[in-house]
Order: C-alpha cells, then structure tokens, then sequence
C-alpha cells in the first residue's frame, strides 16, 4: 500500500520534455484538465450534457430573451431570493454526494473505493460547499424573500448592489466547482490551515480555486449584510418601532451585524494567504517570521462567528413557526430579542475554542472556554422560550411545525456535546476526532438545516403559490430524521473509541468497523430524504395545493397579507403598524368591524432591472479564473472588467420608475384584492 | 430515543475499545473525569428540555376535543424567565470552575516526586520521530516508556502541523514547525496503547499511527540497552531520508546527532518564534529542558566515547 503511494507522489514531478509545441500543449492540458479518474470522465460528460440540454431548451422555447429579462438582469428580492434558492439547493446536492461518496468510502476498514488523494479533495469541497455554497445563499434566500415583506417593505435598501450580491455568488460558488473538472480541487481542509494550504506542500491550483471562489462569493456576502442592515434600520412600514419587528427579522438583524464585522476578516486572511502563495510572502511560515497559527486565529476569527450567522436566522424561522402553529403570541419576546444581541457579541469572543490543543496556555484556554459556555446560556433561553410558546397553545402539526419540533431535541443535545466540548481539557480527548464531527453535524444539520427546510416549507406558498405535498413531506421528514441519528449517534461512539476526522482509511483491529457501516447507512437515508423533498418540488408544481387567499397558515405577520405570491410591488399599498405580529392585529380588527377598507393607490417608485450585476460578475469570474492558474494577463483583463462596470453604473442616471395607478389597480384586480 | 443511543455508547464505555473512557493514566483520568462530570451536568438540563418538549406537544395538540387550556395571549412570565436564565448560568459556573481547575492542573507534571523523562517528538510526513536526549537513543512509529514515570513529550513539526494523541493515556497537543511545546503524560500501568496524528496532513495522514509501550522501568532500562547494542546508529543522512515524504515502517536507532530537534526546531523558524514572541513560561521551560538536555546527551555521549 505505502509503496503504491510513494511511487504515485514521484510520478507528479513529471519530467519536463524538450520544447516541442505538441508536448507543451500535452502537458499543460494535462494539468489543466482533472484526468485520470472514471468519475471524474463521468462528471465531464455529465456537465457538457446538461449545458448542451440547457441550451437546447433555452433555444427550442425562445426563452433566451425571457431568462436575460425576467432573472439575469433583475432587481427584485423575491426573484434575487428564488435564484439562491436553487443554487443552494444545487450545492446541497453537490455537497451531499461528496458525503455519500466519502461514508461509503469509511463503511469498511481498508477499502478502496477512494484513494487518498481523492477523499481528501471531498472532504474539502464537502465542508466548503456546505458552509459557504449551501448554508449561506439559503439563508440569503430567506433574507431577500421574507424580510421586506415582514417589514412592509417593496425592495431592499440597495436592490442593484442585491443583485450584485447574488451574482457574485453565483459565479465565486460556480469557480470553486469548476475545480472538480479543471485543475483539481483543494485538498487542504475546509479552511486550508497552512502551511499545509500553502505553496510548499500545495502547489497546484487548488488552493487558488479555494481562494477565489470564496474571496468572490464573499465580497458578495459582505454586500448583503450591509444591505439587510440598512434595509431593517431604514425600510420599515410607518409605526413598525424595533421591538414591534418579528422575530426572524431580528434575526436577520443580529446575523448581519455579524456578517459585517466578520466577513471582512475572511477576505483579509485569504489575501494573505494569496499574497504566501503568488507573492512567495512568508506571512504563514514561520522561516520568514511569520506564524501559522495567526492563519489559523484569524480565519476561526471568521470561522466561529460565521456560524452564529447561519444559525441565528434559523433561530428566527422557528421563532414565527413556532407562533403560528401553536396559535399563540411568542413567549418571551424581549427576552429573545436580548438572547439573540448577546449571542452577536459573544460570537466574537470564543474562536479559540477550535484550538484549545495549540498551547496557548492555560489562561488563554480558560478564558475561552467560559466564553464559550456563556454563549451556551442565551441558547438555551430561546429552547425555552419555544417550548413556552408551545405551551398552552394549540399545537398544528404541518410540515414547517414538524421540523421545528424535530429541531429542539437534536439542537439541545447538540448543544450539550458543545458544552462538552467548551470544557478545555475535555477537548483535549475530543478535539479533531469523530465526537467533533458528530457535534458540529448535529448542530449544523439539527439547527441549521432543519431551520431551513422548515422555512421552505413555511414560505414555500408565498415565494410560489402552492403548497408542496403533504404524505411526501412525512416521508422526506422520517427519512431525513432517522438517517441524521442512525448517521451521527455512532459517530460521537466512534470519537470516544478515538478515530480522528479525516482519515480516508482505518486498520481492522481498531474495532471501527461496525458502527462505520451504521453510519453509512444513515447517511443513504438522508439522501432517499432529499430525493423525496425533489419529488415533493416537482409533484408540487403539477398538482400542488394553490393557495388563493395569500395566507394559507393563519400567519399572523405581514407576509402573510398579501397575495402568494405577492405582485413585484409587494404592497399596493404599504400598511400602518402598531405592534407585533401586525397583520394578526389587523385580522382581529377586521373581524370586528367587519368594514373592507377602500384603498387609494398612488403611483409605485420602483427600481429598473440592470444587467450590469450580471456582467460584472462574469468579469470577476475571469479575473478569479487567471489568478487561480496565475496568469496576470487574465486577470488584468477580468479586474478591468469589474471596473468598466463600476463606471458604467456611476453614469447611469436613468435607473428607476414609477408603476403608474391603473396598472396597479388592474394588477390587484387579477388577483382578487379591490372589492 | 436519542436517550437510549447515549446510554447504550455509555454502557459500551465498559469496552475497553472506547479508548477515551478508558484512562490507563493520570491526565487521561483527570479529562476523563471532567467528561462524566460535564455529561452529568448537561443531562441535568436536556433531560427535562426533552421530558417537557415530549409532554407538551402531547398535550397541546390542535385536536378537537382538547381539553387542555389555551391562552393565545400569554406571552410573558417574569418568574419563569428568571428561573430559565438562572439554572443554566448556575451549572455553566459550576462546569466553568471545574474546567479551569482541570486546565490548571494539568500544566504540571502529573507526579512531582518521580524525576521525569524527556521524549522529543517530531512529526514528519508521514510518520513519528521520537528521540530520547537521556537515552541517545530514537525510534519510529513506535514509543516506550516506563510506567509510574511522567514523560514530557516535546512537541515539534519537520511538515506540515499535526496533533500528538494517545487516548488513553492523556488528550493531545498540536506538533508545530518552529515550536517546541510540553505535553505531561504518566502510563499507570503495563500495556500497548493506541497513538495517532490527530491534524490532517495531506496524503499519508491515515497512516500515522504509532504504538506506546509501558513496561517497568526495569524492562525499560533492558529495552534501552539492547537498542543500544542492536540497532543503528541514526545520522543525518538518514535523517533528511525520514523527511522525504513516504510512510515507514518502525524502527529504532542506538544514537541521535547531537542537537538534532533543537536544529529542526530552528531550522523552521524557531529563532524566530523566540525573537518576537517574549515565550510564555512554559514555552521557555520546554524549550530549556530541551536545551539543557541537549548538552547533558553530549556530555554522556563524550563520557561514552571515552
């Protein structure tokens, strides 16, 4: 076995040949293109067939000129948010045969369906895909779809820089997988420690792949941040006062106020360890006088806030569902507004808690790991504050509710191994073995996940107009639910038995063997779970139930009072509020007076799609592909693009519009809403 | 359910196969310790988080007939809150004084009475050095110590980071280019424990496993004394060779050059660590024992020659 390795890692010094053109070309299409593996065959031709399909539909329906009009070039949040969606819901794809891939790889000791170079490429793209490609544009489709109509709100802040959000994105998530078939994919872990990351140990384009498909998407997330910030502060409905806003918009709130402190940090420390690798600087290594381990502070810098600011707006969808379904106001609501502040600030001060095995002295370590138990008690307070809304309410068990439900148990216990963790020299037994890999599943998948999928199903009505199945939905839930346990439970056992995360292969004698294949298992049947939820997308389209009325759950916020899905104005006309859960409010006081209002329409401001996000986004896509292969030429092409851009929008002066009264009138009309 | 899963691992603890509950010395005992207390601790909260979620949902269900009350107003309870942000701040100051006592202890040498042994540990890709500076002798992939002896393992990288771990006998410690750090670990009793790189290095990772051996000190000194007569000397050609990339088997060698981890610890940047970082106390100690031991090896080495 080690020999076949030792012979394979001297073949890659590949011998250079004389300077014929022929031989150049060779060679350099065999770095450039991934070769060598009959999967990796399989996913080119895969990808050139659904290209080739796409473009054959696009064309045989004329619709090239619809998909440039109605999504490329548009500004609206609701179709900015629909985009995230199915890119998310794409990369959970991607994401989750990387998963099937490396447990089937782990079922039996000593197999060899990957090899290591192979599994240590998928485990990589995994965690990367899941956080940053998956996890992150969900939740930026929450944000967009839910919170101006929360607010009462017709756009977001800065719609133009939205859709410049979403397109960077889309094209830093679309670089980072062209790595699977172009150059190779990183190999380093999720977050590329050095100097393991770095040129010595790394040199292909990988790495660089790593860096600017995040560097890109992540000048992206920065923008949404800023955006939802003001967008919160400055769009609410006349009388919405902060502490009348739901839940999940406090959420959106707190997450963005970590979004703008901690994305920055991510975008400085990948420039550093680009400026290592391009620039041969020696920031990282410790020859130069630099320091690994400032790499590895700062990124966890970014790192640990980073889950805080998927998980809090999942706190904020169980939050509303947790209302609406047992019929009842939300218990505690300072108290989660307070909860939700103190965990912002307090996700700063625990990043140390990821390497409590560096050294940093027992002070340090003793420091962080009561940090991190405190941001344990504000959790806790929201578990209870749910289960407190619940009670002495009347508990309807819809699909969004039944996530919920499933959510506070595997949350709470996930957050009890956390707890476990935070005590230092407990960790010192867990750190990097499989009881960590358990933990972080449990509360990524449990809180995260769930919370997401909750919401859809939640939302889903409103962003389409139909609700989605409900018998597939139970399936999709029991698989998804006794996958996740009969997956992650032998995995905390695995930990304790001591094997270490991201080994591709262990011995027989180590007794791992059993448990291993049990989570496998698990693992399959939370992919039969994703194909139900596909299943359940498209049964939904054709025969799912419409729902007519806009409010099909008895909502009791401001979503909720307009039709499903809402006109591209949102309100025809914006509503007053006078306090929480507005439009319950204006439900009761519907019911007594019993009068319809008569409503007096004015002209809608609205902003003027623009292609330009688009464009741009393509340019820094060429500009992120050049300096991935370092080819400077490409990339001062690609960057003056980007420029261009920036320009071409500072002269544009014609970028908004007003929705003249009748066409409001007669949208409204079609839809039922003018007596 | 999920109760169930958690007792049946805890039952299976018995198993000697579960390495971590399974402590075979004095700092594994003490993390171990801090495991159950802190299990105990959280059980205290998630046990009625569940019981209370299981006996809600039943009882508030939207059925007709449901006689259970209803109150869609009630929305706040000062006394309730008090008491949900109360305990847990209660347990997590409990669980906070045990964790910083634990970390505390575990600075020091498990046994203050017993002079310890120095092992020098060097991860390389994709395999262990360890390096005995009392000794002049080195092995691979395989150490021996005496039981009832804290060994300070000193910790460095000639690669990329990784993670020195043996379960049972104690958590684990980063392996850092251009650092040398401390680890206490004491053996209680005779026996072959597990060891394995815990950081990811790239392509060989899975491989670096290593075996620790504890035998008596008699045994040890007998073990130490027939490396001495059987195995090769290790010099620094065959040095530079162990650093190449590449798996290897275990194997043992009857001296070291002389400074050998204290040039690897330099070679990576070690002068630089020491000139900007003022070195915390421990590191210096560490990096002291290391040197110290270093001129003690040559001073035996020469008394050898003679």
């Amino acid at each position: 076995m080690w020999l076949l390795m030792n012979k394979h890692i001297h073949s890659t010094s590949t011998r250079k040949e004389e300077n014929k053109l022929l031989d150049k070309l060779k060679d350099f299409s065999s770095r450039f293109f991934v070769t060598g593996e009959p999967m990796i065959y399989g996913a080119d031709v895969a990808i050139l067939l659904t290209l080739a399909g796409i473009i054959f539909v696009l064309t045989y329906l004329k619709k090239w000129k619809w998909l440039w009009r109605e999504w490329l070039t548009t500004v609206d949040h609701k179709k900015i948010g629909i985009m995230y969606m199915l890119s998310s819901l794409l990369m959970l794809f991607r994401g989750g045969v990387d998963a099937l891939l490396m447990r089937i790889q782990l079922a039996f000791p000593q197999w060899h369906f990957l090899d290591s170079n192979h599994y240590n490429e998928i485990f990589t793209t995994h965690g990367t895909i899941m956080i940053l490609f998956m996890a992150m544009p969900l939740m930026f489709a929450f944000f967009n779809i839910v919170v101006p109509l929360q607010i009462g709100a017709r756009d977001v802040a800065y719609p133009f820089l939205n859709a410049v959000s979403f397109w960077l994105f889309f094209f830093g998530a679309m670089l980072f997988n062209l790595s699977f078939v172009i150059g190779g994919s990183p190999d380093a872990g999720w977050l590329s420690y050095p100097p393991l990351s770095g040129m010595q140990f790394s040199p292909g384009p990988g790495q660089d792949f790593y860096i600017w498909g995040i560097q890109i998407s992540g000048i992206g997330s920065l923008a949404s941040g800023i955006n939802f910030i003001m967008t919160i502060l400055k769009m609410r409905a006349p009388g919405m006062k902060l502490m009348h806003m739901p839940l999940f918009t406090w959420s959106v709130l707190a997450s963005c106020i970590i979004i703008i402190f901690a994305f920055p940090v991510l975008t400085v420390t990948l420039a550093l360890l680009f400026i290592d690798r391009f620039f041969d600087g020696h920031l990282f290594t410790m020859t130069g006088g630099g320091n690994p381990m400032m790499y590895i502070n700062l990124i966890w810098m970014w790192g640990h806030p980073e889950v805080y600011i998927v998980v809090l707006p999942a706190f904020g969808i169980f939050s509303e569902i947790v209302a609406t379904f047992s019929q009842k106001k939300i218990f505690g609501y300072k108290s989660m507004v307070f909860s939700m502040m103190i965990i912002s600030v307090l996700s700063y001060f625990t990043w140390v808690h990821h390497f409590f095995t560096m050294g940093a002295g027992a002070n340090v370590n003793v420091f962080f790991a009561i940090t991190t138990m405190a941001i344990g008690i504000p959790t806790g307070v929201k578990v209870f504050n749910w289960l407190f809304t619940m009670f002495r309410g009347r508990i309807q068990m819809t699909q969004p509710m039944l996530w919920t439900i499933a959510f506070i148990p595997c949350f709470v216990v996930g957050g009890a191994t956390g707890v476990m963790l935070s005590a230092a020299p407990a960790d010192y037994q867990y750190h990097n073995s499989y009881f960590l890999v358990a933990h972080f599943h449990q509360v990524l998948i449990g809180g995260v996940v769930f919370g997401f999928f909750a919401g859809l199903y939640y939302w889903w009505p409103k962003m389409f107009g139909f609700k989605l199945n409900d018998r597939l939905g139970k399936w999709a839930f029991w698989t998804w639910n006794i996958g996740f346990y009969v997956c992650f439970m032998p995995q905390y056992a695995l930990g304790f038995m001591g094997m270490t995360r991201r080994i591709y292969t262990y011995d027989f004698d180590m007794g791992w063997g059993p448990l291993n294949v049990i989570s496998t298992v698990g693992a399959f049947f939370m992919g039969i779970g994703f194909i139900f939820q596909a299943w359940q997308i498209l049964h939904g389209i054709k025969y799912g139930e419409r729902d007519v009325t806009g409010d099909p759950w008895n909502g009791r916020t401001l979503e909720w009072s307009i039709p499903s899905p809402p006109p591209h104005y949102n309100f025809a006309v914006i509503p007053t509020v006078t306090g929480q859960d507005a439009w319950w409010t204006i439900k009761e006081e519907r019911k007594k007076k019993k009068a319809k209002e008569t409503a007096a329409f004015s002209p809608i401001h609205m902003p003027k799609n623009s292609g330009i996000p688009f464009i741009m986004a393509v340019f820094w896509f060429i500009a992120g592909f050049g300096l991935t292969f370092h080819w400077v030429w490409m990339a001062i092409f690609g960057l003056t693009g980007v420029g261009a851009c920036l320009l071409a929008r500072s002269f544009q002066y014609n970028s908004d519009y007003y929705i003249p009264v009748d066409e409001i009138r007669h949208t409204e009309d079609s839809v039922g809403r003018v007596g | 359910m999920i109760l169930s899963v958690f007792i049946t691992i805890f039952l299976a603890g018995c198993d000697s196969r579960y390495l971590i509950l399974n402590p075979q010395g004095a700092v594994a005992q003490k993390e171990y310790q801090l495991i159950i207390f802190s299990i105990i601790l959280c059980a205290i909260v998630v046990i009625p988080v569940l019981g209370l979620l299981v006996y809600i949902v039943l009882r508030y269900r939207d059925k007709p007939g449901n006689k259970a009350p209803y109150r869609p107003d009630w929305d706040d309870s000062k006394r309730l809150e008090f008491i949900w942000w109360g305990i847990p701040i209660i347990i997590i100051g409990i669980l906070g004084f045990a964790t910083a006592r634990t970390t505390y202890d575990l600075v020091d040498p498990p046994e203050k009475d017993v002079k310890p042994l120095t092992i020098e540990v060097t991860s390389l890709d994709w395999k262990w050095l360890f390096q005995y500076p009392d000794q002049d002798i080195a092995t691979v992939n395989y150490v021996e110590i005496p039981k009832d002896v804290p060994v300070q393992f000193v910790l460095t990288s000639d690669a990329p980071m990784n993670s020195f771990w043996v379960p049972e006998l104690g958590g684990q410690l980063y392996t850092m280019p251009g650092m040398a750090m401390g680890l206490w670990l004491q053996a209680d009793h005779k026996g072959e424990y597990f060891g394995s790189g815990a950081n990811f290095t790239g392509e060989g990772f899975a491989h670096m496993n290593f075996k620790v051996k504890s035998t008596s000190t008699k045994e040890f000194n007998q073990w130490v004394k027939q490396v001495k007569e059987t195995a090769p000397a290790l010099t620094k050609a065959d040095y530079n060779s162990l650093a190449k990339q590449g798996l290897s088997l275990e194997k043992s060698y009857s001296t070291i050059p002389k400074g050998l981890f204290q040039e690897i610890v330099i070679k990576n940047g070690g002068q630089y660590y020491s000139q900007h970082h003022h070195m915390k106390n421990e590191d210096m100690k560490t990096m002291n024992v290391a040197s110290d031991e270093q001129t003690h090896t040559q001073h035996e080495h020469q008394e050898g020659g003679k």
